[in-house]
């Protein structure tokens, strides 16, 4: 096929608007979301002890870091989608949840605590929690890199980690309504290994599908 | 050169909003420019640079494919010139080359530089052999026989909307078995 004639061919299917990257994205990760919640239910369930939970700073905490790192990685995500785009000026943003569990740990060390640091990290709840964050992200994962493939992105294996590191945000916000830790000192340790683990799979993933 | 980009600005605006007219216009003047940055970047590479039609052709399926990815606020050429160079370093890539590409092969154009001799794509070509009957009907005649959407849609007894959903189809799968291939 000439050059023109491709030309003419691609300039009369001008019609159809494709839909933006961030529409996709949505769609994608409110249907996953709904297959996680599922899982979550049946498996896990939210702690029974909630209502007094919620009074907890420290328990509101764990959602304050995973939300923000779920947004975070949404609106990263979302900017690498756009071909000419790279992580200059945009890549602080991971920090932020990092930085709301750094002044979570802060806080906590300077009250007086019954149970001492180790126990603490350690937790009840770390196998069950190393397994769970992984488990529900899997199809947020997907949903996420279906999303960012409508877009463009010349970094896909980065992409994808920012991708991995989205689903865990918004796995580990549902997780963190079943599990009974709640110092910062767990969230840091076993949260953020399940973080690191979806984004390398993310990576991995996301080298090969997110190419255009 | 500047004003040349403003130009591009404003055609690759009106093409978002669905002017056809605007977006032929933009890519013929952007595809000597697109042709003139492969031919070098393949000579750079050591590669015969009789393979800058297919790469440019990849480029343009890839701005078509991908054009809800530029910010309509933002200036078109260093969009237009991110994806010619992904294209680009991916097709070195799959011909087995260590990939050196520089920014400035898109950056700098001379203006009135032409393309004088044209070697024929064939990708494109062989791929459109691979298609489902239906798209490969729809391309051909649009592409090749330059028939529009109304006429082809009479002569395969369609409806236009059928037409238009096949014509796109075919595009993405093209792109797809490119990709692939």
């Amino acid at each position: 096929m000439e050059t023109d004639q491709l030309i003419r061919t691609l300039a009369a299917d001008t019609r159809q608007r494709p839909w933006p990257v961030g529409l996709v994205l949505a769609v994608a990760l409110l249907a996953a979301g709904l297959v996680s919640i599922a899982m979550f239910s049946a498996a896990l369930g939210v702690r029974p002890d909630v209502m007094s939970a919620m009074h907890n700073p420290f328990f509101d905490l764990k959602f304050v870091v995973t939300l923000a790192l779920a947004s975070s990685a949404i609106v990263v995500g979302l900017h690498l989608s756009r071909p000419e785009a790279t992580l200059r000026g945009w890549a602080w943003l991971l920090l932020i949840p990092l930085l709301f569990l750094a002044g979570g740990i802060g806080c906590e060390m300077l009250l007086p605590q019954p149970v001492p640091m180790m126990t603490r990290m350690i937790g009840k709840n770390w196998s069950v929690c190393l397994v769970a964050i992984p488990a529900l992200s899997l199809p947020l994962l997907a949903a996420a890199l279906i999303g960012l493939r409508h877009g463009a992105s010349t970094r896909p294996a980065v992409t994808g980690a920012i991708a991995g590191m989205l689903s865990a945000g918004l796995a580990a916000t549902l997780y963190a309504s079943h599990c009974t830790d709640d110092s910062p000192l767990f969230v840091a340790t076993w949260y953020t290994i399940g973080t690191a683990l979806l984004a390398v799979i993310g990576a991995v993933a996301g080298a090969r599908v997110l190419r255009f | 050169m500047r004003e040349r980009e403003d130009d591009w600005t404003a055609l690759m605006r009106a093409a978002i909003s669905g002017d056809g007219a605007a977006y032929h216009r933009l890519l013929k003047a952007v595809t000597p420019v697109l042709r003139a940055a492969a031919k070098r970047g393949l000579a750079r590479a050591g590669q015969p640079v009789d393979q800058s039609e297919d790469i440019v052709q990849d480029i343009l399926l890839a701005v078509h494919l991908k054009r809800h990815t530029w910010d309509a606020n933002a200036p078109f050429a260093p969009w237009l010139f991110a994806i010619a160079r992904n294209k680009l370093i991916d097709s070195l890539r799959r011909r087995g080359r260590r990939v050196f590409v520089n920014i400035d092969d898109f950056a700098e154009v001379l203006p009135g530089e032409a393309a004088p001799e044209t070697a024929p794509a064939t990708e494109v070509a062989a791929q459109l052999q691979s298609l489902p009957v239906r798209q490969r009907q729809v391309l051909q005649s649009i592409a090749v026989e330059s028939a529009s959407i109304k006429d082809t849609a009479k002569k395969f007894a369609m409806s236009e909307g059928a037409v238009r959903v096949a014509l796109h189809r075919g595009l993405a799968s093209l792109t797809a078995k490119l990709r692939e291939h």
